[in-house]
C-alpha cells in the first residue's frame, strides 16, 4: 500500500470513528442502540471475515461461537457475585475458545466445502444441546441477567449507562479491528492469504497448513465469542437462538456485502443490511418479508460484485 | 464373568419387553431412511456431476411439499399433487441453475455455496410469506393400517418407502441406460472430454440439477403427510442430507442410500429411549465418528 | 509465416491465434490450414503449443486474439460441443477414455447424436468393429480396463463415431510399443482413404512424414516452416534444426 492511500485510510478511519464517538450523544436510543448493534455484529462478521477473506474457509459455525461467548458470559454473570464484567469477559472467550478448538480439530481436515458443511452442522449439535439441556442453559428461554458495571469491582466502577455502552463496545470492536489488522499483515497473516491463494502450494513449500487453519478457526471463534459476550452484555440475556445457524448465515451475508478480505467491509455489510432491514419495515411495514428483497440483492451481489460494497468503492476511488 | 452374564440378561430382558416398539421403529427407520435417500441421492448426483453443495436442497423439498398441499386442494388427487409438484419443481431448479450458478461456473467454489445458500433464504422466506407460518396438512392418499407380524402399521408409510425405493431405482436405470444417463456419467468423468465429444455439458449440468430438485420435491410430497408442512422444515432435512451424503462419501450415491438407512435406523432407535429432538443428535455422532476414523465415507468400499 | 494457398478454400484454417494459459503467452500468431481429406502434420520440440493449437481448434481454450474457421465459418470462441458437433473430433495426448464406461459407451458418447438412424449406428459399428476386432471383443468391459494400447484406439474409435470432418490426434504413437505404432500409421492410412482429414501432432517423425501430404514447423508458439512431407527426408536439416535435442 502506498504511503498516500495508507494516510488517507487513516483519515478517513479517524473521521469514521469520530463520528461513531459522537453518535450516543446525537442520536435518539432507538439509532444509538441500532449503532451498536452494527458494531456488535459487524464484529461478529469481522470475525468470520478472518476465514473466508483470508484464508478462504467459508464457516457456517461462527453462531456456535458467538452463542458461546454469550452464554459463557451468562454463566459469569449469574454465578459470580458481584456480577464481574471482565471475568464475563473471560468466561465468554474461554467458551468460544474451546469450541472453537473443538471444531477446528475436525473440521480443518477437510476441503473447503465438506468443511462448511462440517461447521454448519457442528453448530446446529450445539444449538440441539443448548436447546435440550433446559437445567443449564435455560432451554428455549434462555438466561436473563444483570449488567455488570464497568470497572474494577470494589475498586472502582460505575453502571453503564447507554452512552458508555455505547463507547465500551466501539473501543472492544475498535481494539479487536486494529488486533485482526495486525495479524492479517503479520507473516502470520501472509500464510493465511497464501493458504487461500493456493492450499496446495502453500503446503508444498512446507508449511505445516493444518496448524495454521487450526490457529485461524480459534481466532476467528475468539473474536466471534466477544461479541457474543458483548451481546449479552448489551441485551441482558442469552437464547439459543443465536445458536441457530441462521446468525452464522448473517454474517456471511454482511461479508459478501461488505467485502471479503477487507476486515471493515463486514460492518459496513451489517450497516447495510440492517439498515436495509430497518428502511423496509418502515416502508413496508413490519410484515414485508424484506428478506425476499435483501436475499435476491445477495445473490446478485455474488455474481456480480463479489468484492462487496467496500471493494466496489475502493475500486471507484482509485480511478 | 457372572456380572457379564446378568447384563446380557438384562439387556435381552429390555430388548423383549420393548419387542413390539423396537420392530416399529426399525421399520419406521427404513421408512425414513428411503426418504432421506430419495433427498440425499439428489444431492449427491448434483454435487457429483457439477462440485456444487445446494444449499437449497432443503427448501426445493419444502417447496414442494407445498405444491403438493395446492395441487392436492384443488384437484384431490395426491398422485397429480407427486406429478406436478416434481415437475414444477424441477423446472424451478433449472431456472435457479440457468441464472444464478451458469455465471458462477469456473469461479471459485465457495461462491457456490453462497449463491445456494442465498436461494434458499429466498425461498425460505416466500414460502413464509406466501403460506403463513402456520403449518399445512397434507393429507394421505391411503389410510388405515395393515398387519405387519403381529403389529399394526400404516399403509402409507409403506407406501412411501416403495415408492421411495421405485424413484431411486429408476434414477439408478436411467443413468445405467440410455443415452442421457450416459452423457450424465461422462460429464461426471471428465467434462473436457466429455464436451470435445460433443455433449452439452451446459445443458447436462441443468438437467442434472432439475433431476435433484424434482427428486427432493417428490420427497416433499411423500414425507408431507407425516409431519406438518412448515416453511422451515427444510433446513432439519438438508441437514441430515449433508450428514449422510458425507458418511456415504461425497458424490457415492450407493454409499449415500445405504448411510440413509443406516442412519435413520439409529435415529429411530435412540427415539425409543430419549426424546426425538435429542435423538438427531446420533446422527451428529455418527458424521464425528466417521470424520475421525473413515473421512472418505463409511460406506466407501476402500478409503481412498 | 503465412500459411500457404491451397488450391480449394482449406476445410480447417487458423489465422494469427494468440492464446494465453493463465499469464503465460503460449502462441504467439499461428496460422496454418489443413484442407479436405487432408493428413497435416505439426511437428516440433515439447512446449512449443501443439497441443495447445489443437485444444484451440476445439474450443477447449479460448485464443485472445485470432480465428478459427471451419469450411470458411468463423468458429472461434465457440463452446467445444459445438464444435464438435460442427465436424471436429479431437484425441488428446493423453487419451482420456471415460475410464468407468465400458468401450461399448464410449462409443455412444460419439455414436448418439441427433440425426442418425439407428441403421446407420449399426452400420458404423459393424465397419468400426471390423477395423477394431479387438475394441468388439472387449465391448462390455469398462474402458479403464484396457491396455495402454487399446485405449488409444479406443480414444480413435470414439472420435470417429461423430463421423467427423477432421480428426484432431494429439501424439497418438506415445507410450505405444512399435507393433501397435504400425497400427496406429494403419488407421491413419484408413481415416484418409475415407476422406477424414487428420492434423496430426507427433514426435515421431517417420511416421508423420509418410502419413502426411505436407508438414508444419513449430516453434514458440508460430509456424516457422512448412515443406511438402514427400519433399523431406527424415535426416533433412530441418528436421534437426525443430525437432533436434
Amino acid at each position: 500500500m502506498s504511503q498516500h492511500s495508507n494516510k488517507s485510510f487513516w483519515i478517513a478511519f479517524s473521521i469514521v470513528s469520530a463520528l461513531l464517538i459522537l453518535a450516543p450523544l446525537v442520536l435518539p436510543e432507538f439509532w444509538r442502540r441500532f449503532l451498536t448493534e452494527i458494531l456488535i455484529w459487524g464484529l461478529l462478521a469481522m470475525s468470520s471475515d478472518l476465514l473466508i477473506g483470508y484464508t478462504g474457509m467459508v464457516s457456517f459455525g461462527h453462531s456456535a461461537f458467538f452463542g458461546l461467548g454469550m452464554y459463557g458470559a451468562a454463566a459469569a454473570l449469574l454465578t459470580l457475585k458481584p456480577a464481574n464484567l471482565w471475568l464475563a469477559i473471560l468466561y465468554g472467550l474461554s467458551g468460544s475458545a474451546v469450541i472453537a478448538g473443538f471444531v477446528a480439530y475436525f473440521a480443518t481436515r477437510l476441503r473447503d466445502i465438506y468443511f462448511a458443511i462440517t461447521t454448519l452442522i457442528f453448530s446446529q449439535i450445539f444449538y440441539v444441546v443448548i436447546f435440550t439441556w433446559t437445567e443449564v442453559t435455560g432451554g428455549e428461554n434462555g438466561l436473563t441477567f444483570t449488567r455488570p458495571r464497568l470497572g474494577i469491582p470494589g475498586i472502582y466502577s460505575v453502571p453503564f449507562t447507554p452512552e458508555l455502552l455505547h463507547w465500551f463496545v466501539l473501543a472492544v470492536v475498535t481494539a479487536s479491528y486494529l488486533i485482526l489488522r495486525r495479524i492479517t499483515h503479520s507473516p502470520f497473516g501472509m500464510v493465511l492469504q497464501s493458504i487461500r491463494e493456493n492450499e496446495q502450494r502453500t503446503r508444498a513449500i512446507g508449511y505445516p497448513v493444518e496448524r495454521y487453519k487450526i490457529v485461524a478457526v480459534m481466532l476467528s471463534g475468539v473474536f466471534a465469542g466477544l461479541a457474543g459476550v458483548l451481546y449479552a452484555i448489551q441485551n441482558r440475556f442469552a437464547a439459543p437462538d443465536f445458536v441457530y445457524f441462521v446468525v452464522s448465515g448473517e454474517a456471511v451475508i454482511y461479508n459478501v456485502m461488505g467485502g471479503i478480505g477487507t476486515l471493515l467491509g463486514p460492518i459496513v455489510g451489517a450497516g447495510f443490511f440492517l439498515g436495509l432491514r430497518e428502511l423496509s419495515a418502515r416502508v413496508f411495514g413490519d410484515q414485508f418479508p424484506y428478506l425476499i428483497p435483501v436475499g435476491v440483492i445477495f445473490i446478485a451481489m455474488v455474481i456480480f460484485l463479489p468484492q462487496g460494497l467496500l471493494g466496489f468503492a475502493k475500486r471507484w476511488l482509485n480511478r | 464373568m457372572d456380572t457379564i452374564g446378568d447384563t446380557i440378561g438384562l439387556g435381552w430382558d429390555w430388548l423383549a419387553a420393548h419387542r413390539d416398539i423396537i420392530i416399529i421403529q426399525t421399520v419406521n427407520g427404513i421408512v425414513t431412511g428411503m426418504i432421506l435417500a430419495l433427498i440425499a441421492s439428489g444431492l449427491t448426483l448434483i454435487f457429483g456431476i457439477m462440485d456444487v453443495v445446494n444449499f437449497a436442497h432443503g427448501e426445493l423439498f419444502m417447496l414442494g411439499a407445498y405444491v403438493g398441499v395446492v395441487v392436492l386442494a384443488t384437484s384431490g388427487s395426491f398422485w397429480l399433487a407427486l406429478v406436478l409438484s416434481t415437475l414444477l419443481i424441477a423446472l424451478l431448479g433449472a431456472a435457479l441453475q440457468i441464472t444464478t450458478l451458469r455465471p458462477l461456473i469456473g469461479r471459485d467454489p465457495l461462491t457456490t455455496i453462497l449463491a445456494t445458500f442465498g436461494i434458499s433464504l429466498v425461498l425460505q422466506n416466500y414460502a413464509l410469506w406466501q403460506f403463513g407460518p402456520v403449518p399445512r396438512k397434507l393429507d394421505e392418499p391411503i389410510t388405515g393400517q395393515f398387519v405387519l407380524f403381529y403389529l399394526s402399521y400404516p399403509w402409507y408409510r409403506l407406501l412411501i418407502a416403495l415408492l421411495s425405493g421405485a424413484i431411486i431405482g429408476g434414477l439408478y436405470l436411467f443413468l445405467k441406460h440410455g443415452t442421457y444417463g450416459i452423457w450424465i456419467r461422462a460429464t461426471t468423468q471428465d467434462r473436457v472430454m466429455a464436451q470435445a465429444m460433443g455433449i452439452p455439458v451446459p445443458w447436462v449440468h441443468t438437467g442434472v440439477f432439475a433431476i435433484g430438485a424434482g427428486m427432493a420435491a417428490a420427497s416433499g410430497v411423500l414425507f408431507g403427510p407425516l409431519v406438518g408442512i412448515n416453511h422451515a422444515m427444510g433446513l432439519d432435512w438438508v441437514l441430515k442430507a449433508f450428514i449422510v451424503v458425507v458418511v456415504g462419501g461425497m458424490g457415492n450415491l450407493g454409499g449415500s442410500i445405504a448411510a440413509s438407512i443406516f442412519v435413520s435406523l439409529l435415529e429411530a432407535y435412540a427415539a425409543i429411549v430419549v426424546s426425538p429432538a435429542q435423538a438427531v443428535i446420533v446422527s451428529f455422532v455418527v458424521l464425528i465418528l466417521t470424520l475421525l476414523f473413515r473421512p472418505t465415507g463409511l460406506f466407501v468400499p476402500t478409503p481412498k | 509465416m503465412s500459411a500457404p494457398k491451397t488450391a480449394a478454400e482449406p476445410l480447417v484454417a487458423v489465422e494469427d491465434l494468440h492464446t494465453f494459459y493463465g499469464k503465460s503467452h503460449v502462441l504467439h500468431g499461428l496460422s496454418l490450414c489443413v484442407g479436405r481429406g487432408e493428413v497435416v502434420g505439426l511437428l516440433g520440440r515439447n512446449g512449443v503449443g501443439k497441443s495447445t493449437t489443437l485444444k484451440t481448434i476445439m474450443g477447449l481454450v479460448g485464443p485472445s486474439r485470432g480465428k478459427v474457421l471451419l469450411e470458411g465459418q468463423a468458429i472461434t470462441g465457440l463452446p467445444a460441443h459445438k464444435i464438435a458437433r460442427l465436424g471436429i473430433a479431437y484425441v488428446p495426448e493423453d487419451r482420456r477414455i471415460f475410464k468407468l464406461l465400458t468401450v461399448m459407451e464410449n462409443l455412444r458418447t460419439g455414436l448418439d447424436r441427433q440425426g442418425v438412424t439407428q441403421a446407420r449406428k449399426e452400420e458404423l459399428l459393424d465397419k468400426l468393429f471390423a477395423y477394431f476386432p479387438r475394441l468388439a471383443e472387449r465391448r462390455g468391459q469398462a474402458g479403464g480396463t484396457l491396455s495402454g494400447g487399446e485405449q488409444q484406439m479406443l480414444a480413435i474409435a470414439r472420435a470417429m463415431m461423430l463421423e467427423p470432418k477432421i480428426i484432431l490426434l494429439d501424439e497418438p504413437t506415445e507410450g505405444l510399443m512399435p507393433r501397435m505404432v504400425s497400427q496406429i500409421r494403419e488407421i491413419v492410412n484408413v481415416l484418409h482413404r475415407e476422406g477424414v482429414a487428420i492434423l496430426l501432432v507427433e514426435q515421431n517423425v517417420p511416421l508423420t512424414l509418410e502419413a502426411s501430404q505436407r508438414v508444419y514447423f513449430m516453434e514458440k508458439g508460430v509456424v516457422r516452416h512448412h515443406a511438402v512431407a514427400s519433399e523431406l527426408k527424415v535426416d533433412d536439416p530441418v528436421i534437426h534444426q525443430y525437432l533436434g535435442v
